[in-house]
């Protein structure tokens, strides 16, 4: 029971990072039809940017407030990052899809090598408040706190993009640009300021997953993001591109069967265990948990 | 319907239509056979042209690089198949290529096989994989259809990387037991018969991208490119033309991977990254996607450039830079990766399209003169 239990807890917390990766990647998916192979890098970026905060910004620091405000900092930086992207790289290729993603292809090349270029290829200790250390004991089982963070964080992300897409004016327009992109553009609404919202806003969520990570593996390392990057393209996939709420019961799917084949199978039989489940999702329903039509 | 899909007009008029103006045009059908004997008779030149290599043209080391480059030229000819030619965005070309390389590896080093027969088990298993795998990715189109292949390619990754049985070598990797192998492909000495090699490889490939582009069937391809809905309407089944050629594209790369890993003597685990497919893509958009040498020069382009990159990181010329200049510098996939975000940007034709870009200027001088 009790290891039912912790598997079950690290399961959501890893389902939290990929919920976190995803989200931005479903809407920006939805909404531009860009599949964004950079959204790596902004976990990257929001990773070293929240351990370079830590060590060197005033006010800063690795524990109590001041790791708050390094999040904070790295999830500043990420968005900023996301936005410079999308109005340099991807705005001048409005509509022109394919381009659009190599150019994005290229970014997460050249970024990656960026960062290592700046902070070596090898992984940095990462700076943990040290409450996200100890132990919490839920139902007999001794749970790590930083996956229990990571839950909640992702629990808040949930609820606040919903409550944005639901009761604001952009989040009107974005879920009525997910539906039609077209339509919108008729009305006479500006998409573009959309876009670079929706850039904004997972590249921040991206930022937290990479600040939060960092918390988790104790490690932030270049290819960090990459790795995760895959398992968050299956999320979207699996819940239907372009939804939030499929990315978010798609995520709970992929991290729960991840970490219990892992425990009670060979290690990394959970990890092909997922691209079983996509395969069987794609077979059974190619459009995906929450999706409504087979897009084109 | 008169306007039925085979007398549909190529997206772009090869050259050979175009009536020629020049004596040179009587001869350019034969240019390809010309610089395949050039590339040929390389191996037996001792030009040494410093800068570009490191040694003369038939020392061991420049033609295993020569040899990598043009393995890479006709992967990405290969994949070009998918991307140029048929407008499908494959994500996971790199896992059939590791197959190649994988398969013959394990075949030959732990289950003893001989070459012949673990090279055409080897494409065998990598065609039928292609097949199987292509059957499921293809009940998605787009983007979806990349993030698929992706994921599968990523299995591949993964197994390699968790070593299951022990097959693999994990990261490690797994050198090639060469006591099996033929005498005339082990060795330094031998490094110019696997360049042939490697030349036959390539040559290959683009016999049959060619032969399948101007077939029918290549029509029905370069018609999915420009609309798919069309192809449906005209009572052909799309789903099955993109099998063929997701089959076809697989095979082809599985049999690079039987080359490559010979040149290499064994297999390591990075070719299984997906980090390599994006490179297969890069390259086909640096050369030009859908022309006919396009893919080719930008596969052996790109590879030559990441092998000469490493060198030129790490030389005294880039570390007397400033430290902000000299660390981005010695990453080559810094460098490759912003060339190929300004190629999208500036130069969408890729390098194919460099000799129509510099026509207007040619004929400016020409005028003058």
């Amino acid at each position: 029971m009790n290891t039912v239990v912790l598997l079950t807890l690290t399961g959501l917390g890893l389902a939290a990072l990929y919920f976190l990766v995803a989200s931005g990647l479903s809407l920006v998916f939805g909404l531009a039809d860009v599949l964004n192979f950079a959204h790596g890098l902004f976990l990257g970026v929001g990773a070293y940017a929240t351990w370079w905060a830590a060590g060197n910004l005033p006010g800063a620091g690795p524990d109590g407030l001041g790791f708050v405000v390094a999040v904070l900092f790295g999830v500043l930086a990420g968005s900023l990052v996301a936005v410079l992207v999308e109005l340099v790289l991807i705005r001048p290729l409005y509509s022109r899809t394919i381009e659009q993603v190599l150019v994005t292809v290229g970014l997460s090349l050249a970024g990656v090598a960026l960062l290592q270029a700046t902070w070596g290829a090898d992984p940095r200790t990462f700076p943990r408040p040290d409450w996200s250390r100890n132990v919490t004991s839920v139902l007999g089982a001794q749970v790590p706190n930083a996956g229990l963070l990571l839950i909640v964080a992702a629990v808040v992300v949930l609820g606040a993009l919903l409550a944005f897409l639901r009761w604001t004016r952009y989040g009107l327009i974005i879920r009525a640009g997910v539906e039609n992109r077209e339509m919108v553009t008729a009305l006479g609404i500006d998409v573009r300021k959309a876009f670079t919202l929706v850039f904004a806003i997972g590249g921040a969520a991206a930022a937290l997953a990479g600040a939060l990570g960092g918390v988790y593996f104790g490690t932030v390392s270049p290819g960090q993001g990459g790795s995760l990057l895959i398992f968050a393209f299956i999320v979207v996939v699996i819940g239907g591109m372009g939804s939030v709420v499929g990315s978010a019961y798609a995520a709970v799917a992929v991290g729960l069967l991840q970490q219990f084949v892992n425990y009670y199978g060979t290690s990394g039989l959970g990890d092909l265990c997922v691209v079983g489940l996509l395969a069987v999702v794609l077979l059974l329903r190619p459009q995906g948990l929450a999706g409504k039509v087979a897009h084109a | 319907m008169t306007n039925s899909v085979v007398d549909a007009p190529p997206a772009q008029v090869p050259d050979e239509l175009t009536p020629g103006r020049s004596r040179w045009h009587g001869l350019r059908p034969y240019l390809p056979l010309v610089a395949l004997v050039v590339a040929a008779v390389l191996p037996y030149s001792t030009l040494n042209l410093p800068g570009i290599f490191e040694g003369p043209l038939n020392s061991p080391g420049t033609l295993q690089l020569l040899a990598i480059c043009l393995v890479f030229g006709g992967l990405a000819a290969g994949y070009d198949l998918l991307f140029g030619r048929t407008g499908m965005l494959s994500f996971g070309h790199a896992l059939y290529f590791a197959a190649g390389v994988y398969g013959t590896d394990v075949l030959v080093t732990k289950a003893g096989l001989p070459l012949w027969q673990a090279a055409v088990l080897t494409v065998l298993g990598g065609t039928t994989l292609a097949a199987l795998l292509g059957a499921v990715a293809l009940r998605t189109v787009g983007i979806a259809f990349a993030m698929v292949t992706l994921a599968f390619a990523q299995v591949g990754a993964i197994l390699v990387a968790r070593d299951f049985g022990g097959l693999t070598g994990g990261e490690e990797g797994l050198p090639l037991d060469v006591s099996g192998l033929p005498a005339a492909l082990v060795g330094v000495t031998n490094t110019v018969n696997l360049y042939w090699l490697a030349l036959a490889y390539l040559a290959l490939v683009v016999l049959v991208v060619h032969r399948v582009s101007g077939s029918p069937t290549g029509r029905v391809l370069a018609g999915l490119r420009d609309d798919e809905r069309r192809i449906g309407v005209l009572g052909l089944d799309p789903y099955r033309f993109k099998l063929v050629a997701f089959t076809l594209a697989g095979g082809l790369a599985s049999a690079g991977g039987v080359v490559y890993v010979l040149i290499v003597g064994g297999a390591s685990p990075h070719i299984t990254s997906s980090e390599l497919t994006l490179s297969l893509l890069v390259m086909v958009v640096l050369g030009g996607p859908g022309t006919r040498w396009g893919p080719v020069l930008g596969g052996i382009l790109y590879m030559y450039l990441d092998h000469r990159l490493t060198a030129f990181g790490s030389s005294d010329a880039v570390n007397s830079l400033p430290a902000f200049l000299s660390h981005p510098l010695s990453q080559p996939l810094f460098v490759l990766g912003t060339v190929f975000i300004l190629a999208v940007y500036f130069f969408p034709g890729g390098l194919a399209s460099l000799r129509s870009r510099l026509t207007p200027l040619r004929r400016a001088l020409t005028r003058r003169s």
